[in-house]
């Protein structure tokens, strides 16, 4: 073995899948088995105490799950990686293997309509309280957090108002009070945006999106960076005897994997949100050409932001990618290769101009999902944010003129005829309003 | 030699046989437990308890010293360190004068003059790792937690 730092690309096609031990198979074995035998009694009291290494039952863990879990992690350059149901599991599990009833959590305004919801809604029924920050503005995030606060919490890429966040100025500020950075990487992939290398030290990730890439499967994950010092004390439910798992301390026991360790052995089992063994395995598929599909969806987003920005019927464009964007600066230091492919625009005529738009499309796809390698488009006032207050939707960047772009992998002239034709349909609704 | 990679820690394990292992606990929820108890079930070391408060470990018998240790079965190749960091230095004199090839801290067992008497002394020195965990890095059991273990190979793995 060499300590030879290996490429983004190879690490997408080798990190966490080697041939199989057992039989040599090259591609990764998909084990559909709820359960796995023990060699002994021993054996078994061993693995139950988390004494040894090993395969109990699926909820916990799964060999193919486990050759996800770390090639996403080494693609963030995490420590290691949990996989869950679903984006909004991973972050359920991700707050609660460091947060409980009592306990505060600061976040970002410009978040998925999902998220905030869960926050502000199951969250705060659970106790666990949260505080908004509009626009990730790094000194109000400062002066939000509280004794109690247990976490910190943006996404890369804001959904859908496509902020980016300046990761490395707020997990400077939430190092200082002893809390550490969740960053939500579903927009970016690690391939556009490694936040770990910044300073996050949890990602979260639907891998729903991109990183399965083909609409097909649900799937979350969490990396960890292995750096934050859960055993200083700011997080007594990983530094203290827990009752879940009879009286173990994580953090003097598992030292790095602290945090990892309790999300497996409480939180996944607990709250049952395992992924399938097959959509782990498909997502495999998905990691292992991210580094090719990425750059397309990149360079089409970026004809279609361009195209769009020089339309007199749209009023603006928000894409990170456009050289007047405000977020052009942040852009450049967070994202290199591309602000990716997921942004919003604004029709001139509003909601009946917005509703004519969509429904003059052909080739665009009208539903709520993103990162599919076909192209999506989506009104998220009328859908995603829906639940969302009229503050809330103003705080998370969204109007009722608002329209979510998703876009895929076709031929760049093909979605620009499309649009073409969805913008024509909405000139004359906004016309005749006129 | 303070040895920094994961891939010099691996030679380390493999040219290593026996494991001394300080500050072994017979209680099953410490740490030095697990780690006791997980390198003893795999069969890849022949991992002794130092500690002077216990008889035996799992039937494994526990002497008071590294000294009385070296004194029936020689030179220890890795001595183990499951002690406050403050007590580190001790420690690594005790292991230096039992003629132990290298010394491992344990996860928070970081002390500089226990790090550096080790060292000058010649001794393989690793500080802030988990020999459990190290060892699972290539035998395949960290991979079956998720965990990024850096291992990047397209040979089947020697079962």
């Amino acid at each position: 073995m060499s300590d030879r730092a290996f490429g983004f690309r190879t690490r997408a096609l080798h990190a966490g899948t080697p041939p199989d031990p057992e039989t040599g198979a090259r591609a990764l074995p998909l084990h559909l088995s709820t359960a796995f035998v023990f060699d002994s009694t021993e054996h078994a009291a061993e693995l139950f105490a988390l004494r040894t290494y090993g395969n109990i039952y699926t909820r916990i863990g799964n060999p193919t799950v486990a050759a996800f879990e770390e090639k996403l992690a080494s693609l963030e350059g995490g420590i290691g990686g949990l996989a869950t149901a679903s984006g909004l599991s991973a972050q359920l599990i991700a707050i609660l293997t460091v947060a409980e009833a009592g306990d505060h959590l600061v976040a970002s305004a410009n978040l998925y309509g999902g998220t905030i919801t869960q926050f502000s809604v199951t969250l705060r029924r659970m106790g666990i309280e949260t505080t908004f920050v509009p626009g990730g503005d790094v000194e109000a995030i400062r002066a939000a957090i509280r004794p109690n606060t247990r976490a910190v919490f943006t996404e890369t890429i804001g959904n859908p108002n496509g902020g980016v966040a300046d990761i490395a100025a707020i997990a400077e500020v939430a190092h200082a009070a002893g809390v550490p950075l969740i960053v939500d990487n579903t927009f970016a992939t690690p391939y556009l945006c490694r936040p770990i290398e910044h300073g996050a030290d949890v990602v979260i990730h639907s891998a729903t999106k991109f990183i399965g890439g083909h609409g097909t499967v649900l799937g979350g994950a969490i990396v960890e960076s292995g750096r934050f010092p859960w055993g200083a004390g700011r997080h007594p439910l990983l530094s203290t005897p827990s009752p879940g798992y009879h009286g173990m301390n994580f953090a003097e026991t598992f030292g790095e994997y602290a945090f990892l360790m309790r999300a497996r052995a409480e939180l996944l089992r607990d709250v049952g949100a395992a992924i399938s063994p097959m959509n782990a395995w498909l997502l495999v598929q998905g990691l292992e050409t991210l580094a090719l599909r990425m750059p397309a969806h990149v360079a089409n987003a970026q004809k279609v932001a361009e195209f769009l920005r020089s339309r007199d019927e749209v009023a603006w464009v928000s894409y990170a990618g456009l050289p007047d964007s405000e977020e052009r600066e942040r852009a450049a230091r967070y994202l290199p290769l591309g602000a990716g492919a997921v942004f919003t625009f604004g029709l001139r005529g509003g909601r009946d101009a917005g509703r004519a738009f969509i429904e003059a499309l052909q080739l665009w796809s009208h539903l709520a999902n993103v990162g599919d390698a076909k192209s999506l488009v989506i009104h998220p006032a009328s859908t995603t944010h829906q639940q969302l207050s009229d503050e809330e939707l103003v705080a998370a960047g969204i109007g009722a003129d608002t329209v979510r772009l998703s876009v895929g992998l076709e031929d760049a002239d093909d979605l620009l005829w499309d649009l073409e034709r969805g913008l024509a349909a909405a000139a004359k609704v906004a016309a005749v309003r006129a | 030699m303070i040895l920094e990679t994961a891939a010099e820690r691996r030679e380390l394990m493999d040219r290593s046989r026996t494991v001394a292992m300080v500050g072994a606990s017979p209680n099953p929820t410490r740490p030095s437990y697990f780690v006791f108890s997980y390198l003893r079930t795999r069969g890849k070391f022949e991992v002794t308890p130092i500690n002077p408060a216990t008889a035996e470990i799992d039937g494994v018998k526990s002497y008071p010293s590294l000294a009385a240790y070296a004194a029936e079965n020689g030179p220890p190749d890795i001595v183990d360190v499951f002690r406050k960091a403050d007590d580190a230095p001790q420690v690594a004199r005790e292991a230096i004068a039992a003629g132990a090839k290298a010394i491992w801290f344990q996860y928070g067992v970081i002390n500089d003059e226990a790090i550096r008497l080790a060292d000058e002394a010649g001794l393989a020195v690793v500080v802030d790792r988990c020999i459990k965990v190290e060892s699972a890095r290539f035998d395949g059991g960290l991979s079956l937690s998720g965990m990024n273990t850096g291992v990047l190979t397209a040979r089947r793995r020697v079962r």
